[in-house]
C-alpha cells in the first residue's frame, strides 16, 4: 500500500539509472525506455484505483512522524496527474521510438525523459513544501536538458530564455518557501494549512501567496508571464515538444491549485479574484497570439497559454463545480494538446515542414492523420459532443452560477477564436492544395518507413484520440472522477487528516 | 544583525536583478548567481538567528517550548546550494555553448525564435 506511492516515482528512476548504464546500447535504451513508462503507467493506474477506492493515501518516508519527516500524499487530484503524466510519458515514448533521431537517443534521450518523469511524478504525490521544490528542479533540469539536446542553434537560443525565466521562478519560490519557514516554523502543507487557517500572521501570508502566485504563474506560463513559451516550445525535437506541452505548464498548474485550495484560501475574495482576473487576460491574450501565427507549432504553443487560462479560472471562481471544471479541463486539454503536437510532427515528416503555407492537401495524402487532427482540434475549440465542450460548459455553467457573466463570455469568446485558429490550420494543412516539392531535403520519404516505424508513430496518437472521443461521449464518470477531487479540495480537513492523524 | 543581514539580502537582491535585465549573457549568469545567493542567505535569517541554544527536546515533547536554534534551515539552504551549483553549471554551459554557435555577443541579438 504505502510502497503505490514511492512507485510512481521509483520506477522511472530505476528506468533512467539502467539507461545510463546502458550508455552504448541503443537498442537497449529504446526498449527500457518502452518498458519502463508503461510499467509506470501500469502503476499509476493502480494508484488512481485505490485512491477511489480508499481515499487519500499517506505515507511519511523513513517513518519520520509528520510534519518532521517528508510525506507522501495522494489525494484525488494528486492520482489523476499522476496517471496523465505516466500516459502522456508512455505515449511519447513510444511516438519517439520512431520519431526521435538516433543521435539524440545515442545521448541519453530515454534517460533524461525518465527523469522529467520522476520529477513531474514527485511534483504531484509530495506532500512537503520543500520536496515539491526539490522535485521541481529534477524536473527543471532534465527539460532543460532535452529542449538543448541535439545543440542546434534555434534550440539552444529557445533554452536560454526558458532555462533564465525558469530560474527566476524557482528562485522567488524558494524566497517565498523560506519566508514561510521563517514565519510558521514548518514545511509540511498540512501542518502549514492547519496553522494558517488558525489565522496566523494574516498579512504577511496574503503578501506571501502573491509571491507564490508569480512563482508558479511563471510555471504555468499565465498572463503576463508567459513570453518564454512561445519563444522555446516550438525549438526541440516534436516528441520533446510533445511531452512539454502536455505536462509541464499544467504541473504548475496543479502547484497553483494545491496551494491556494490547501493553504491559501483564507482571503479568498482578495487573493482568487486575481487570479480570476488573469485567467481571462490569459486566455484572451493566449488565444490572439495565437492568430498572429502561421507555423503548425507556434500556433499550438500559443494556444496552450490560453488553454492555461481556463484550467486557472476554475480555480478563480473557487466553487464546487468550476474546480471540477478545473480538474476535468486539464484531463481533457492534457490529451488533447500532446495529441495536436504528435499531428504537427507527422506532417512534418510527411511533407517536410512546420510553415502552414509550405503543407497542404493532406487530407488526400494521409486520412488517417486528418481524421485524429479533427476529434483533436474540434474538442480543443470546444465542439459537442467531445471532451473540450463538457469542459468549457462546465466552467462556462460556473461561472454564470456565480454571475461572472464577464469571465463566461470572454471563455466563449476565446473558444470561438480557438476554433478560428484550428481552422486555420485544417484549410491549410490538410485541406489546401499540396505542395509541389516537400520541403524534406534529404530526410527519409515517407514512403520508406517500415510499417512498426509507422505504428510507433500512429499507435499513441489513435490512443489519445480514442480517448478525447471516450471522455467526449461518456463524460460521466470522468465528471464524477474531478467532481470528487474538488470535494476533496474543498474541504481540507481530509487532507491533513491524512497527514497528520497518524501521530 | 539580523538588520544587518536583512539589508544585505535586499542589496544581492537589487544586484541580482539589475544583472538579470542586462544584455551581456556574462552579467545576466552573475545575476543568478547573486540571486541564489541573496535567497540563501535569506532562508537563513527569515527563521531566526538564536545563538547558544541547541535544539535539544525531551523525549516526550513534540516541541521544545523555549525557542531554540533551528537546524533545518541550515539543512535547507545546504540542498538550495547544491541545487543552484548543478543548475548554474548547466546554465553556464549552455550559455557558452550558444553564443559559440550563434557567434552573437548580446541577448538582444537572440530574437529568432521569439515571436
Amino acid at each position: 500500500m504505502k510502497l503505490l506511492l514511492i512507485l510512481p516515482i521509483l520506477i522511472p528512476l530505476i528506468t533512467a539509472a539502467f539507461c545510463l548504464l546502458l550508455w552504448r546500447r541503443r537498442t537497449a535504451q529504446r526498449l527500457l525506455g518502452a518498458l519502463g513508462s508503461a510499467a509506470h503507467l501500469l502503476v499509476a493506474l493502480l494508484l488512481l484505483w485505490t485512491v477511489r477506492q480508499d481515499g487519500i493515501l499517506a505515507t511519511q518516508v523513513g517513518n519520520w512522524p509528520a510534519p518532521f519527516g517528508i510525506t507522501l500524499v495522494a489525494d484525488l487530484l494528486s492520482a489523476i496527474m499522476t496517471v496523465l503524466g505516466a500516459l502522456m510519458g508512455f505515449t511519447v515514448v513510444i511516438y519517439s521510438l520512431t520519431s526521435m533521431d538516433s543521435d539524440r537517443e545515442s545521448f541519453g534521450y530515454y534517460a533524461f525523459f525518465h527523469l522529467l518523469l520522476m520529477g513531474v511524478s514527485g511534483v504531484f504525490l509530495t506532500g512537503d513544501l520543500f520536496n515539491l521544490y526539490v522535485w521541481f528542479e529534477v524536473m527543471l533540469l532534465s527539460s532543460f536538458i532535452l529542449l538543448a539536446l541535439g545543440g542546434e542553434k534555434h534550440q539552444l537560443e529557445g533554452a536560454i530564455k526558458y532555462v533564465t525565466l525558469n530560474l527566476v521562478s524557482s528562485a522567488l519560490f524558494l524566497t517565498a518557501l523560506g519566508i514561510l519557514y521563517g514565519m510558521l516554523g514548518t514545511l509540511n502543507m498540512a501542518d502549514l494549512a492547519l496553522q494558517i487557517s488558525e489565522g496566523k500572521h494574516a498579512g504577511v501570508i496574503s503578501t506571501l501567496s502573491m509571491l507564490f502566485l508569480v512563482a508558479f504563474g511563471i510555471k504555468s506560463a499565465l498572463f503576463p508571464l508567459f513570453f518564454w513559451l512561445p519563444a522555446s516550445y516550438h525549438t526541440p525535437p516534436v516528441a520533446v515538444s510533445a511531452i512539454f506541452a502536455g505536462l509541464l505548464t499544467k504541473v504548475g498548474v496543479y502547484t497553483l491549485i494545491r496551494v491556494f485550495s490547501l493553504l491559501f484560501a483564507m482571503d479568498i475574495a482578495y487573493t482568487h479574484t486575481i487570479i480570476l482576473v488573469i485567467a481571462g487576460l490569459t486566455m484572451v491574450t493566449g488565444v490572439l497570439g495565437a492568430m498572429a501565427q502561421n507555423e503548425f507549432r507556434r500556433i499550438l504553443s500559443f494556444h496552450i497559454i490560453s488553454q492555461v487560462g481556463y484550467m486557472v479560472l476554475g480555480l478563480g471562481l473557487f466553487t464546487p463545480l468550476a474546480l471540477a471544471g478545473s480538474i476535468f479541463y486539464i484531463m481533457h486539454h492534457i490529451i488533447v494538446k500532446t495529441n495536436l503536437f504528435l499531428v504537427s510532427g507527422v506532417a512534418r515528416r510527411l511533407q517536410g515542414s512546420y510553415q502552414l503555407d509550405r503543407l497542404g492537401g493532406l487530407y488526400q495524402t494521409a486520412p488517417a492523420l486528418t481524421v485524429i487532427f479533427m476529434i483533436s482540434a474540434f474538442s480543443l475549440a470546444g465542439i459537442p459532443p467531445l471532451s473540450g465542450f463538457w469542459a468549457k460548459l462546465i466552467l462556462v455553467k460556473a461561472s454564470l452560477d456565480m454571475s461572472g457573466y464577464i469571465i463566461a463570455a470572454t471563455a466563449l469568446g476565446v473558444g470561438l477564436l480557438t476554433l478560428f485558429s484550428m481552422a486555420k490550420i485544417w484549410a491549410a494543412a490538410f485541406w489546401g492544395e499540396a505542395p509541389e516539392t516537400t520541403a524534406l531535403g534529404a530526410e527519409q520519404p515517407w514512403k520508406t518507413f517500415s510499417l512498426a516505424e509507422k505504428t510507433a508513430l500512429y499507435l499513441p496518437m489513435i490512443l489519445l484520440g480514442a480517448l478525447t472521443l471516450t471522455i467526449g461521449l461518456m463524460s460521466q464518470p470522468f465528471f464524477e472522477l474531478a467532481t470528487t477531487a474538488a470535494e476533496q479540495l474543498l474541504s481540507p480537513a481530509g487532507y491533513i487528516d491524512a497527514v497528520l492523524g497518524g501521530k | 544583525m539580523e538588520i544587518l543581514a536583512a539589508i544585505v539580502v535586499g542589496v544581492l537582491f537589487g544586484c541580482g536583478i539589475y544583472l538579470l535585465m542586462s544584455r551581456s549573457p556574462v552579467r545576466l549568469i552573475i545575476g543568478l548567481v547573486l540571486l541564489s545567493n541573496a535567497i540563501n542567505l535569506l532562508i537563513f535569517v527569515a527563521a531566526d538567528l538564536i545563538r547558544g541554544k541547541a535544539p535539544l527536546i525531551p523525549p516526550d515533547a513534540l516541541r521544545s517550548a523555549e525557542a531554540t536554534a533551528d537546524p533545518l534551515p541550515q539543512a535547507l539552504i545546504l540542498t538550495a546550494i547544491v541545487i543552484s551549483f548543478g543548475v548554474l553549471a548547466f546554465a553556464l554551459v549552455l550559455f557558452s555553448r550558444t553564443f559559440k554557435s550563434t557567434d552573437a555577443t548580446s541577448l538582444d541579438e537572440m530574437k529568432t525564435t521569439d515571436t
